[in-house]
């Protein structure tokens, strides 16, 4: 049974119907990438799931629990939005400390990841002073800080260097090890490779479709994912 | 007009007030042959006065003549009505009594009303007696000169429609003395009719009247020459003090308040004089008609509200002097009204509704060395000519500066705005009183004047009030 | 619970930028030259009080606004979070009401304090004049929000607030002045008084006039004012309408809030 079930999930802006009576489920356990073309709806996705959207209709159950008014299924949700921005005039610090607040103080959390991207030396500068990568350090550390058990990463290596993204993919991988449902969506496939077992490819508000990683590659006899779904794409247009 | 105006004329009002305080520092008990001394008409007074209202001429010798003296003429006999007296009842004992005798009147009930007083006594309360009309007719009718009233509570008068009953009613008599007496819900209370050369000093006259029909006045003279009320406290009546017909009449530091109709109500009386009275919460506030050569100085007119109420109503005044007054909290301060050759000087007019409400009829006023501070309107007119003047007075509302450093504004002040134009002739538009709209609209008017009249205009206008916050108080 | 954690780090946000420090300033500096070139407290308070009706509005609306949109990321971040959007949305106007009505409380209340003013003045008109700044500030904020939520364009939402406060403290009176002009033969005063109802700066002009020009309002012939102004019930009647100016704009934002996509 899939850990987060989204059914004939509608979302429209205005005239543009960003997501289509779109049907998908999410495994438990495993890292589940969300591909799609610029402006495919995987951030609506993303955020409908997260309650921050408001879909026109359709349910979603995240672990069982349909997703409505009531905001506790996110206490097992660590999110990383796609642009990390914060009150400016707060420091990391004060913002990892007011979330660890409004979640009642958690006994276990887990700042290892801070010491592990070295955020050390930036969490008592305001905001407004930290670069963009520093940033979104700070919002992975927060989206791994509870150890939730479903993580959703909205291109999180994107702005990173090269050594800080390696660091964060290495734990993001860990997390699967330990049996962790994650959601990734990404425009760098060689990472979606890397991390994800099983990719979802949006268009047009739909799921256009849905393989595994192995699968994908091995059948169409292409060397790399990126080349596997550019193939797939083209067949189903052809057909 | 000179620059130095106001320079001399502030020692003058601080002269007239020592004065004045003077005057009225003396015990109630003090023999009445001292009525001459402390009336407030001494040729000192009149000859620094003399200068402030010369500008307008035709003042000289308008003050109120002295009383008569009264004659000393206790024979020295006592009569004492009370349950181990002489007498039981005070009828008895006048009966018994020859002119110039004292009647000492013990604690009690005394209903024997009405009591014709008809020699010349004394009559003295002792312990608060108690003299009830239960609700019939007068109570004490004076029918004698030289009668003296003192120490005594009276109530219980009749209430008609017809006739004017009161507590004390004295006609056609002279010097006679009303002295520290309590009035409780008394139709009419000190009545005075044709009497001359009478006091009526320290009474208190409390009624609670509700509406004019049912309810008379406290202190209500007719026709009468040189009354002197003095000290007294009236509340709850219809007028406070009524004056019709009474010439040199001097009332001073009198306070009326709460009363239906007017606090003091003053028509056809010529030379009379009030100082240092307050008049607060009265439904219609002081009116003064058809008189001339009053002086107005030192009192304080407070707190009266409504759309028919005035500090100080004026109809009709002619060569009179308004000075040294306080006007605080009314609706409209001062209304005048076909009133002609006033001078108001050195009065503080604050927090009212309108400072002064001048009608067009009313010509050759002087305004001069006032103070107009945080009314909601300052002067309102109804026609765009005023032949009134208005000089070097202090207007909170001034927006001009003194470079010159002379203490006066160098640019003139125009105390009429454009809104109390428009209220005038829309009331509801008060609704907008005070609006950023409105105000802007001020401002269109002070750059572009199409509606407020021109002519009316401060060209000297003070800097700084003359007078503090609780002045003559 | 969550809503005085989310207003404290908010509260925290606000107050390290400068403007709400410049905003308490600017009552500051005002009330104090006030006092030393006006004199009495009950003069200070009548300077006070057109600054309180057409400074606060613009400054709550103009404020709020921005503030609104700025708040954009701190919501995300918020939402993705076990919390509640009604806690959010509360915590928000308290990280922006209380600072901006403590500006003004400290503002205005110091120098009073600092001059004796409450005493000469009494304190009833100070209490009154503070009281109607809060409420003014918290009506604006609120529809602040609602102006904010209701557009995604930044540069247009300022623009409506702007236009918002426009209307309300200059275009309104207009339009009565010219009704009572129209309409002249007709009994108006129970018409205006309604009309007063429909915007809340008019409503604090009220309250504060009761206070300051009742004399001048007692004036007035017509038994509709006499009977509103000269009573305790017109002063519950204006503050009443005044908390229903506070509580629809809230509740509409609220809705708006709930229904909003981040």
């Amino acid at each position: 049974m899939g850990m987060i079930r989204v059914h004939e999930l509608s979302k429209r802006y205005g005239r543009l119907q960003v997501l289509d009576r779109l049907e998908l489920e999410v495994e438990r356990g495993r890292c589940t990438a969300v591909l799609g073309p610029n402006g495919a709806g995987k951030t609506t996705l993303v955020k409908s799931i997260l309650g921050l959207v408001r879909p026109e209709s359709g349910t979603i159950t995240v672990d069982g629990e349909v997703v409505g008014s009531d905001p506790e299924y996110r206490r097992r949700i660590g999110y990383m939005p796609q642009i990390a921005r914060y009150p400016e005039n707060l420091t990391a610090r004060e913002i990892l400390q007011m979330i660890r607040d409004l979640r009642g103080d958690p006994p276990e959390t887990d700042m290892s990841l801070g010491e592990a991207l070295r955020l050390e030396g930036e969490l008592d500068k305001p905001f407004r002073t930290l670069s963009g990568g520093n940033r979104q350090k700070v919002s992975a550390v927060l989206a791994f800080l509870f150890r939730p058990d479903i993580l959703f990463l909205d291109e999180p290596t994107a702005g990173l260097d090269p050594v800080s993204s390696a660091t964060l993919k290495d734990r993001i991988l860990k997390e699967k090890a330990e049996g962790r449902t994650i959601v990734l969506t990404s425009h760098v496939m060689s990472e979606v490779e890397e991390l994800a077992d099983t990719v979802v490819y949006l268009l047009d508000g739909r799921i256009h479709f849905q393989d595994s990683v192995a699968s994908l590659v091995g059948s169409s006899g292409e060397v790399n994912l990126e080349r596997a779904i550019a193939r797939r794409i083209t067949a189903r247009v052809v057909a | 007009m000179p620059t130095d105006r106001v320079g001399t004329a502030w020692p003058v009002g601080l002269l007239l007030g020592g004065l004045l305080i003077l005057s009225g520092g003396v015990g109630p008990l003090e023999p009445a042959t001292h009525w001459t001394d402390q009336s407030p008409s001494g040729q000192e007074h009149e000859e620094v006065r003399a200068d402030t209202v010369s500008a307008h001429g035709a003042h000289e010798g308008h003050h109120p003549a002295p009383p008569m003296p009264r004659e000393e003429t206790f024979s020295g006999r006592e009569w004492v009505v009370g349950p181990d007296g002489d007498e039981t009842t005070i009828t008895a004992a006048l009966a018994r009594a020859e002119d110039g005798d004292r009647i000492r009147v013990q604690s009690g009930v005394y209903t024997e009303t009405p009591i014709l007083v008809d020699r010349s006594v004394e009559l003295i309360g002792e312990d608060w007696p108690i003299i009830d009309g239960q609700g019939e007719g007068s109570l004490l009718r004076v029918e004698a000169d030289d009668v003296r009233i003192q120490g005594f509570v009276l109530r219980g008068t009749g209430v008609s429609h017809v006739r004017d009953h009161s507590a004390i009613l004295v006609e056609e008599k002279s010097r006679c003395r009303i002295e520290g007496n309590r009035l409780e819900d008394t139709f009419f209370g000190i009545y005075l009719a044709r009497a001359t050369d009478c006091l009526v000093r320290g009474n208190q006259l409390r009624a609670s009247g509700t509406r004019e029909s049912n309810s008379g006045n406290g202190i209500h003279l007719w026709d009468v020459d040189r009354v002197q009320l003095e000290d007294n406290h009236i509340e709850g009546h219809r007028d406070g003090i009524y004056l019709e017909f009474a010439r040199g009449a001097v009332i001073r530091g009198n306070t009326s308040e709460g009363n239906i109709r007017y606090g003091l109500h003053f028509m056809f009386s010529d030379a009379s004089f009030y100082v240092n009275n307050t008049f607060r919460r009265n439904g219609a506030g002081v009116a003064v008609m058809y008189s001339r050569e009053v002086v107005m100085s030192r009192n304080r007119f407070l707190d009266n509200w409504g759309s028919a109420s005035y500090g100080l109503l004026l109809k009709e005044v002619q060569d009179s002097r308004i000075d040294e007054n306080l006007f605080r909290g009314n609706t409209i301060a001062i209304h005048s009204e076909g009133t002609d050759r006033l001078t108001f000087r050195l009065n503080r007019l604050e927090r009212n509704g309108w400072a002064i409400k001048i009608l067009a009829n009313s010509q050759e006023n002087l305004f001069e060395s006032n103070d107009f501070v945080d009314n909601t309107f300052d002067v309102i007119t109804n026609s765009r000519q005023n032949p009134n003047t208005f000089h070097g007075n202090y207007w909170s509302q001034y927006r001009g500066y003194d470079l010159s450093g002379d203490g006066r504004g160098d640019l003139p002040h125009r105390p009429v705005r454009l809104f109390s134009f428009i209220v005038e002739r829309k009331p509801v538009a008060l609704i907008l009183l005070r609006s950023f709209f409105v105000e802007i609209l001020e401002v269109a008017e002070r750059v572009l004047p199409v509606l407020t009249p021109e002519a009316l205009v401060d060209e000297s206008p003070l800097m700084k009030a003359l007078t503090g916050d609780e002045p003559w108080a | 619970m969550n809503t005085l954690k989310i207003a404290r780090y908010q509260l925290r946000d606000v107050m390290r930028s400068r403007w709400v420090l410049v905003y308490g300033l600017f009552f500051l500096l005002m009330t104090d030259a006030l006092f030393r070139f006006g004199g009495s407290g009950e003069r200070v308070l009548l300077s006070l009080m057109n600054v309180v009706l057409i400074a606060i509005p613009l400054v709550s609306v103009v404020l709020g606004t921005m503030y609104l949109y700025n708040s954009r990321e701190f919501t995300e971040l918020i939402l993705s979070q076990p919390v509640r959007r009604r806690s959010l949305f509360f915590g928000l106007f308290i990280g922006l009401g209380l600072p901006s009505s403590t500006a003004f409380l400290l503002g205005t209340g110091l120098p009073f304090w600092a001059h004796g003013g409450a005493a000469d003045a009494g304190w009833g008109p100070l209490l009154l004049l503070l009281g109607t700044g809060v409420g003014l500030t918290l009506v604006f904020t609120s529809l602040a929000f609602l102006v904010a939520l209701a557009t995604e364009d930044r540069i247009k939402g300022l623009g409506y607030s702007l236009g918002l406060w426009v209307f309300f403290t200059v275009v309104f009176n207009g339009l009565v002045l010219l009704a009572i002009y129209m309409f002249s033969d007709y009994p108006m005063e129970r018409t205006v008084l309604a009309l007063s109802f429909l915007n809340p700066v008019d409503l604090g002009r009220i309250l504060l006039l009761l206070n300051f020009d009742i004399s001048a309002l007692m004036g007035f012939t017509g038994a509709v004012f006499k009977g509103f102004f000269g009573s305790g019930t017109g002063q519950a009647v204006t503050v009443g309408a005044l908390l229903l100016w506070l509580a629809v704009p809230f509740s509409l934002g609220l809705r708006s809030f709930h229904r909003k996509n981040f």
